[in-house]
């Protein structure tokens, strides 16, 4: 375990992260967005757990549990917003939900 | 009984709650009557009480303060609500309280079978509450406490009828008329009392008086105190140039004009000016604006009431005219004589007012006196009663008005001067001319009213009574004050009664007359005779030859209809005061200030928010993925700036 370095870790972190937040700017099918949402809150999760291990402190691994808790909450309450939405407009395009405004 | 007399107010108070609260319910119209009358008569007893009292004590004694409590405590300021029994306040509420409760009682008669007779008898015994404070207080504020009080009754009282028709309005109009005309004189008051206070820092009457006789003051400022405080008064007591609500004031019930706006309110002015006597007298200047004030009113309130149709406007007229003459009696610093006569026309001014209401009552409410005549007959009491008020107001030797008119025409001419003299005797003239031309036209004569639709009968002795008794004292009432050329120096027992309240301003006027015993006589001689000639002329006229007056009028249209439109007063007072402020508010602070500036300013602010966010809401596109986009770029930012900053 010690034979990774840090570094290597944080890399990938940073990479999924940086892959997440452009999938959820550019990609416009919301189930997509979706998982790139995911795709970032792993990252942290990966970094949390990284630095959880190299400082031998487990308080980082405890936050991952409760990242993952909310995450499994949120995508069941995400998916159930993209069934409603796809119900009422036939489509889970993100152009075509532009209701956010005055 | 002295230090009962909170009581006289208190009383009145109760009956005022009692009436206004559950007079609706009380089904028995009697019952309300007797509730608002008897709470006047126990005060008018308990005021004879502290009177009798106060009159077994020596002289320097009799002025006694009763403290209530604490009203305002306000850093120096300091005011008790206190009452001041003293020779002056006790003359007033016996007054007050005396002839209030006879026309209570006649009210009783009067007001029968009105809806509204517990509501009337409510307000009357308000008044009568906020009269006594403004007769008893003991300082200035809860002075103006019952002067504002009893502004408000007479509001109340002159709308009591309120979906009646008035002249060319409605009796509210009247009512709102003589609100706000009073406020105007109000107005100078308060502006009186902020003066007193900073220059003697007190408002106790008695400190006050102290402060002004030994504190260095500049004559100017006790000039314009007096002044203030003399606006105050021609407002309350209808002087010129604030005389113009008073005759519309005959729109409320007649009960109501014979106690507020002849024997009691009208003649807070007066009262005022007589309890401020120190400062009136520490100011000549405005001494003499009071008295040529009060000769000019006397004169010009007696030509109008030589021509008017309306009973009571030919009274409202000479209750003006009367109240001049107290206030020349004040401007040339016979404060006594003028309450005398505050007292005696209290007595016969109510006694033709409530005879007018009997007239008027018997007539179905018909003022007019070209359509009465020959009353005599159905009418026997009202008639004697009022003949012998016409007869006292007259000056005729003997009864009440010939007494303190006499001081009043004397005191004129031997402290004021021969004009003031004239004036005065003039207007004795007139005023018995043009109550003889009321007593012809009303009592005497052809009967010129519709005999199918008016049956005239004399009034209800509830009435009759209390007119029987104001006549009474119509004719005795003057014997208290008899003039010293008769009784000797120390015989006028009202002077000599209220000599102790205006000792520091006789010594301050420093009066000394030089006239003789025989002038005085050959002046009342003379004031005498002519007010018999203007009975006679009178008589004659309108009794024996009505065409006369006809000849008359139109022979001086132009001055006939001058006095009939009462000079015109009112017409200018609209095209100079009301009109300009009602154009001015229309046109400048409405349609300009209101909707064009404060209006435009918020509409404005309003409008350019409404610009600038049509502008900034097209960032809101509604995208969730551009918001995104924003917060991304947000936190790359920060990032940024906290490397860069590390």
């Amino acid at each position: 375990m010690s034979s990774i370095p840090m570094e290597y870790y944080l890399i990938l972190s940073a990479f999924m992260f940086t892959v997440g937040v452009a999938g959820v700017l550019i990609r416009r099918n919301a189930i997509v967005v979706f998982m790139c949402i995911e795709l970032m809150l792993n990252s942290a999760n990966l970094t949390l757990v990284t630095f959880s291990s190299y400082l031998g402190n487990s308080i980082g691994q405890v936050f991952v549990f409760f990242v993952m808790t909310v995450a499994a909450a949120e995508a069941a309450v995400g998916l159930a917003i993209i069934i409603a939405i796809f119900r009422n407009k036939k489509s889970v395009n993100i152009d075509e939900i532009n209701i956010f405004k005055w | 009984m002295i230090n009962y007399i909170y009581l006289t107010t208190l009383l009145p108070l109760l009956g005022f709650v009692i009436n206004g609260l559950f007079g609706r319910k009380i089904k028995n119209e009697r019952i309300v009557g007797i509730i608002g009358s008897a709470t006047v008569g126990l005060s008018f007893l308990v005021v004879l009480g502290a009177f009798i009292q106060t009159l077994g004590l020596p002289v320097e004694e009799r002025s006694n303060t009763v403290n209530l409590f604490t009203w305002l405590s306000v850093g120096g300021l300091h005011i008790q609500f206190a009452y001041l029994v003293d020779q002056l306040s006790l003359t007033m509420s016996l007054i007050v309280t005396g002839v209030g409760f006879l026309i209570h009682v006649y009210s009783i008669g009067y007001m029968h079978g009105d809806k509204g007779i517990w509501r009337f008898f409510a307000y009357l015994n308000l008044f009568i509450f906020a009269m006594m404070n403004l007769v008893l207080g003991d300082n200035f504020v809860v002075l103006f406490l019952g002067w504002e009080g009893v502004g408000l009754c007479s509001y109340l009282l002159i709308g009591f009828w309120y979906d009646r028709k008035f002249e060319k309005g409605t009796t509210s109009q009247a009512a709102k008329k003589a609100f706000v005309v009073n406020r105007i004189g109000d107005f100078g008051f308060l502006l009186g009392m902020f003066l007193i206070y900073m220059t003697f820092d007190s408002l106790n009457f008695k400190e006050v008086f102290a402060r002004a006789q030994a504190f260095p003051v500049a004559e100017s400022t006790f000039g314009l105190i007096a002044l203030f405080l003399f606006i105050g008064a021609t407002g309350k007591s209808a002087q010129i140039p604030l005389f113009v609500w008073l005759p519309d004031a005959m729109a409320g019930p007649t009960p109501v004009s014979a106690l507020i706006h002849a024997a009691t309110m009208v003649t807070a002015g007066v009262y005022m000016v007589s309890r401020t006597s120190i400062l009136f007298a520490s100011a000549p200047a405005i001494m003499t604006v009071v008295a040529v004030v009060g000769a000019l009113t006397a004169l010009m309130a007696a030509t109008i009431g030589l021509v008017q149709n309306d009973i009571k406007k030919v009274l409202a007229y000479s209750t003006v005219s009367q109240l001049g003459y107290m206030f020349l009696a004040a401007g040339v610093g016979a404060f006594s004589a003028s309450i005398f006569h505050v007292m005696t026309h209290a007595f016969f001014k109510a006694l033709l007012f409530l005879g007018a209401g009997s007239v008027i009552h018997g007539m179905h409410d018909e003022q007019n006196i070209q359509k009465y005549g020959g009353l005599k007959k159905y009418m026997p009491k009202t008639y004697a009663t009022f003949f012998i008020a016409a007869l006292a107001i007259s000056g005729v030797p003997g009864l009440a008005g010939f007494f303190s008119k006499d001081e009043i025409l004397w005191n004129a001419y031997s402290n004021g001067g021969f004009v003031f003299w004239l004036i005065g005797a003039v207007t004795a003239l007139m005023t018995a001319f043009y109550m003889f031309r009321l007593v012809s036209l009303t009592f005497y004569g052809h009967e010129r009213f519709d005999h199918h639709h008016v049956h005239p009968h004399e009034s209800p002795s509830v009435m009759t009574v209390p007119l029987m008794i104001l006549a009474f004292l119509s004719v005795v009432g003057g014997y208290i004050g008899l003039p010293k050329v008769f009784a000797g120096e120390h015989g006028n027992l009202f002077e000599n009664w209220l000599e102790p309240i205006y000792a520091p301003a006789q010594e301050k006027l420093a009066m000394y007359s030089s006239s003789t015993h025989l002038e005085e006589i050959l002046l009342m001689s003379i004031s005498v005779a002519l007010a018999l000639y203007g009975i006679y002329f009178a008589l004659h006229v309108y009794r024996k030859n009505p065409k006369i007056a006809d000849n008359f009028a139109n022979r001086f249209k132009s001055m006939y209809n001058l006095l009939l439109n009462k000079y015109f007063v009112d017409e200018v007072y609209e095209a100079a005061v009301v009109q300009p402020i009602q154009k001015g508010s229309e046109k400048v602070l409405w349609k300009f200030t209101d909707a064009k500036l404060i209006d435009g300013t918020v509409n404005g602010a309003a409008t350019i928010v409404d610009k600038i966010s049509g502008v900034i809401r097209k960032v809101q596109t509604g995208v969730a993925q551009s918001y995104a986009l924003i917060m991304v770029a947000g936190i790359a930012l920060v990032l940024l700036w906290l490397i860069l900053s590390l």
